[in-house]
């Protein structure tokens, strides 16, 4: 009896198990990536001068600029927790900004690396496209899926990581009780992690 | 302090942080100038190691998984393996088709 009427003074809540939670999610995040990476590989393996030849077009200034801005901006997230531990809550949320702002930059730096492709008519189901070989189609519907499906997720974490800041800022996380910024923290990693993979298979290896 | 919640919380310090940046900008630069060079077979296999270092990186103070409990690190643990099998037993696959 004692031990319930303690229970109910205490908040109901558990941190470590929201983490672990938020792990065995980022696993399935990495499986899914996982079998692009895979698809990639084999198909690589399959058409090695077609992959070489397509990989050729792909600009590594975009891909470089783009790897450091998530870089920094994984930096800044992971420093916004330091900051709200130490119960800094104003430079938590302008860390939060500076990561958001980087996702930002990130994204406008796809919408132009993508549009240079449309450009030369290089997208899914376009008529050069479909005139080139099995190997060059292959490569780019890779390269836009993988892109593509990144780029979803630096969205949906620039998403999450303003409902932290809005979150901050209303004082329902705080040096207490931070588990909702470390969660979305991971996510972010989660994003930058991949593209850590996904930038010298698509941009570097030729 | 919040002792009862047992909520490990370890905080990273700032220079910590800021110096896996640096080392991760290296290690970026390093590989962009390292494939740049024709090696053959080799550029595939030193970019991918640089970026397994740098994810190593990432996952151990970013994600802070170096001051993670035994639990969570044997998972991350375990699927990174499951994951290498697939590639693995993919590739015998495909080898021996």
């Amino acid at each position: 009896m004692e031990h319930q009427a303690k229970a109910h003074l205490l908040e109901h809540r558990d941190d470590e198990a929201a983490k672990l939670g938020m792990w065995l999610f980022i696993f399935t995040e990495i499986l899914l990536f996982g079998g692009l990476f895979l698809v990639y590989a084999v198909y690589r393996a399959m058409y090695h001068t077609q992959f070489h030849e397509a990989s050729l077009e792909l600009n590594v200034v975009f891909g470089a600029v783009n790897t450091i801005v998530l870089l920094v901006s994984s930096m800044a997230v992971a420093m916004a927790l330091t900051a709200l531990q130490e119960n800094k809550v104003k430079l938590s949320r302008q860390l939060i900004w500076l990561t958001v702002l980087c996702a930002l930059i990130f994204m406008v730096n796809k919408y132009f690396e993508w549009g240079a492709k449309f450009e030369h008519d290089i997208y899914p189901g376009s008529e050069l496209l479909r005139k080139l070989e099995h190997g060059h189609i292959l490569y780019y519907g890779l390269y836009f899926a993988m892109t593509g499906l990144h780029a979803l997720h630096v969205t949906v974490g620039m998403i999450i990581l303003i409902v932290v800041e809005r979150r901050i800022k209303a004082g329902k996380v705080h040096a207490e009780k931070f588990v909702f910024l470390e969660n979305a923290a991971l996510y972010w990693h989660l994003v930058d992690l991949i593209w850590i993979f996904l930038f010298p298979l698509l941009y570097l290896i030729t | 302090m919040t002792e009862h919640h047992s909520t490990s919380a370890h905080i990273t310090p700032y220079r910590t942080l800021a110096t896996v940046l640096v080392v991760l900008l290296g290690l970026t630069f390093v590989t962009i100038e390292i494939t740049s060079f024709d090696l053959k077979a080799w550029n595939v296999t030193i970019a991918l190691l640089v970026a397994c270092l740098k994810g190593y990186l990432v996952l151990s103070y970013f994600m802070h998984l170096k001051y993670e409990n035994l639990l969570t690190k044997i998972l991350v643990g375990m699927v990174i393996v499951l994951f290498a099998l697939i590639i693995i037993i993919t590739y015998i696959d495909y080898l021996f088709r």
